[in-house]
């Protein structure tokens, strides 16, 4: 009893293989878009490396790997698809149909991992933005030391184009010293006083970069002393928390990948329903072609299904067959091998002396 | 006497059809390119709208837009042409179509041409317009409570921080402008005091600039007061330092933007465009020689224009000149004056009038109250 049953004739076999062609061909165009969509994230990830403890290249290559098996096996069965409209060319794929179509749906599996990996990758991200932001904001004085020498710049634009300051909020910065010693003039007693009020001699102030600065705000930047509400006039701390930027970058990072990893999962698991459409559909066209080669008449009508009996009758069947895969060829089974009889007689005669 | 003859048999005149049908699909593109270029320097203007004085710089992305629409629609009656161009049949129904739609064509290239032209030569009213724009801008920074202003502070910060420059020529021009708003500024205070004091207008300038002109690419926090003054800074000389602040001043900034935009679209469209008219030209002026013979694998001739370019430009320019009605307004005064000049034969007492003035007004009346 075969499950979802449904009769072809030779025209709508037709119509369904020239429509699969062109889904195919459109399956092809989405995996290179998810290809670009791949490289894109890379790309975007590369570029904020510095701020990131261990690069998150997981999910990015992973995408660029479906892309590209996608494209490939799309245009594979782009090909079939085209010889199926004429059944003498069909025979040149016969065996092959039906492991491309089992590959094909365990590689949608594949596809549909690659996109619950796109709304799992928040956590990875956050514990990596965390270390990553504090080591970068520890160097941002290190402009004299090769390697690190970038990283103010970086910090800097950061904090410009995504309008946030510090890592979870502007106070951090009160915690390290990001001003150099090159800078400092130790012959004042402020300075020197502040750096010996703390056990590693660090020169901390409650004042921040200029890039945390926020450009909506009506009053000329207040970037230093900026706890002291009597430091400057008409000014009041509590109130004036708008002069700054208020958001962390670390929050702000993440909102800004999270938004593209939701965007690209959605486009990952509408690919995933698509292709397991087509690849439903192929497996119509492949289970009628052949049933109109074992009538003999390319002309008539023939029957289409989703399984050949019912799925519990399916799965013994191919239980059968693993577990007869290892078994050699057994001499008794077959009544239509002819085994000759002196081959018989030593059989017996070993049987006998070795009981 | 024809201008321009080349001579086309058969087989040529099939590659001119095909490689003008090409070339007018590559017309299109060009057209619909010079069309979305249009738009964006439109948009790009209208960002910047609150530094600049006036609109005159919208002269050239207007052009751009018409140029493009006029081009797309042009150069894809120039592809069915071609089509229709190599079959006898069916080339004549063009014929009436051709003329107007070749003065169309003349007449929308050039405006492409007067476009080119306009974006090299509208450099120096920019510079004019954003001069006075940043200038007003700067004035009012302050003003973040004033109704229409308050948005000013915004846009220049943005404006320093995108273009990576400080002021209008040079960072100095914040020290000539109260840029920090009377609001926070502690009147009590004897610095303040001094300061409003030491200038006839009574504002509060001092020789700092705000954050925005600070560049992020410098290994010094950013030093924004006291600029001038090398004492209050820790290992700092203002003449040396050149990281520090944006030493590029806005307007160049902008000015340089802009015409780098303006002037990347040019001439290689016009090219094309002039390209297609003459190849079009070609082949309408060797296909009308053909139309009413048997054998229509002749070699013809092809021309550019049927008299030479003087002859041709008079020709044109009569038709348009009576639509105008220029010489119908005349005709009045013609007819006056002709009568009058036979009068001024007969009447001897005309003369001494006529010396008087030369003015034809004059002359008209005179002879009015003459033969009245």
């Amino acid at each position: 009893m075969a499950i979802l049953k449904v009769t072809f004739t030779k025209t709508k076999r037709n119509i369904l293989a020239q429509a699969l062609w062109v889904l195919n061909w459109v399956s092809v165009i989405t995996g290179l878009t998810l290809f670009s969509l791949g490289l894109f994230l890379k790309v975007e990830i590369q570029k904020r490396q510095e701020v990131m403890t261990n690069e998150i290249h997981m999910v990015p290559n992973m995408l660029i790997g479906v892309g590209l098996a996608t494209c490939s096996i799309n245009f594979l069965g782009g090909k079939i698809c085209y010889d199926c409209m004429d059944t003498t060319a069909f025979l040149h794929w016969k065996l092959l149909m039906l492991p491309y179509i089992i590959c094909t749906f365990f590689f949608t599996l594949y596809i549909l991992v690659g996109a619950l990996m796109c709304y799992a990758m928040r956590s990875d991200l956050e514990e990596s933005l965390l270390l990553g932001l504090w080591d970068a904001m520890c160097y941002y004085k290190d402009t004299d030391i090769p390697g690190c020498c970038y990283i103010k710049h970086s910090i800097d634009l950061l904090q410009m184009q995504f309008q946030c300051c510090g890592n979870g909020g502007f106070r951090d910065w009160f915690h390290i010293q990001w001003v150099s010693h090159c800078y400092l003039d130790m012959s004042i007693s402020n300075v020197v006083d502040q750096l010996q009020s703390n056990v590693e001699g660090k020169y901390l102030t409650d004042a921040v970069p200029f890039t945390c600065c926020n450009v909506h705000f009506p009053r000329p930047c207040i970037q230093h002393q900026i706890t002291n509400s009597s430091a400057h006039y008409n000014y009041n701390y509590h109130g004036a928390e708008l002069n700054l930027n208020q958001k962390g970058c670390r929050q702000a990072l993440l909102q800004y990948y999270t938004q593209i990893m939701q965007f690209v999962g959605l486009i990952v698991l509408i690919m995933w329903l698509f292709e397991l459409s087509v690849l439903t559909c192929m497996h119509f066209l492949q289970t009628s072609i052949e049933n109109v080669l074992r009538l003999g008449d390319s002309e008539s009508e023939s029957d289409g299904w989703l399984l050949k009996n019912s799925i519990s009758e399916t799965v013994q069947h191919n239980f059968n067959i693993i577990k007869n895969l290892g078994k050699c060829y057994q001499v008794d089974d077959d009544p239509n091998i002819d085994v000759s009889s002196t081959s018989r007689q030593t059989q017996e005669a070993i049987k006998q002396r070795h009981p | 006497m024809v201008w321009a003859k080349m001579k086309f048999p058969f087989e040529k005149r099939v590659k001119l059809a095909q490689g003008l049908w090409l070339l007018s699909w590559l017309a299109i593109v060009g057209g619909a390119l010079n069309f979305c270029f249009g738009c964006f320097l439109k948009t790009e203007i209208r960002r910047r709208t609150e530094v600049m004085d006036n609109s005159n710089i919208h002269i050239v992305p207007n052009t751009l837009i018409v140029s493009g629409l006029a081009a797309i629609g042009i150069n894809y009656f120039a592809g069915q042409i071609c089509q229709d161009a190599l079959d006898v049949g069916r080339f004549p129904r063009w014929k009436t179509f051709l003329k107007p739609y070749c003065c169309c064509a003349i007449i929308f290239t050039s405006l492409t041409l007067i476009g080119v032209i306009l974006s090299f030569t509208m450099r120096s009213s920019l510079e004019g317009s954003l001069q006075v724009g940043l200038r007003n801008a700067l004035r009012f920074y302050k003003d973040t409570d004033t109704p229409g202003r308050c948005f000013q502070k915004q846009t220049i910060d943005h404006l320093q921080m995108e273009f990576r420059c400080c002021g209008n020529n040079d960072y100095r021009d914040w020290f000539e402008v109260q840029w920090i708003s009377n609001r926070y500024l502690d009147f009590s205070s004897k610095e303040v005091k001094d300061r409003i004091k030491s200038n006839v207008d009574g504002r509060y300038l001092l020789d700092g600039v705000p954050f925005s002109c600070c560049n992020p690419s410098s290994a010094r926090p950013c030093i924004q007061y006291k600029l001038t003054n090398n004492s209050a800074h820790y290992n700092y000389e203002h003449q040396t330092e050149e990281l520090n602040i944006f030493v590029r001043g806005c307007r160049e900034a902008l000015l340089s933007y802009y015409t780098a935009l303006m002037n990347s679209i040019g001439a290689g469209v016009l090219l094309l465009f002039l390209v297609v008219l003459a190849s079009l030209r070609y082949l309408q002026t060797s296909m009308e020689a053909v139309i009413g013979q048997e054998n229509t694998e002749i070699e013809t001739e092809g021309y550019l224009l049927e008299k030479n370019v003087s002859e041709t430009i008079v020709e044109y320019l009569n038709p348009v000149m009576k639509l105008l009605l220029l010489n119908q307004v005349q005709d009045g005064l013609v007819k006056k004056s002709v009568r009058m000049s036979i009068n001024y034969r007969q009447l001897p007492q005309v003369k001494d009038h006529f010396k008087i003035s030369s003015c034809c007004v004059f002359l008209i009346c005179d002879n009015e109250k003459q033969t009245a």
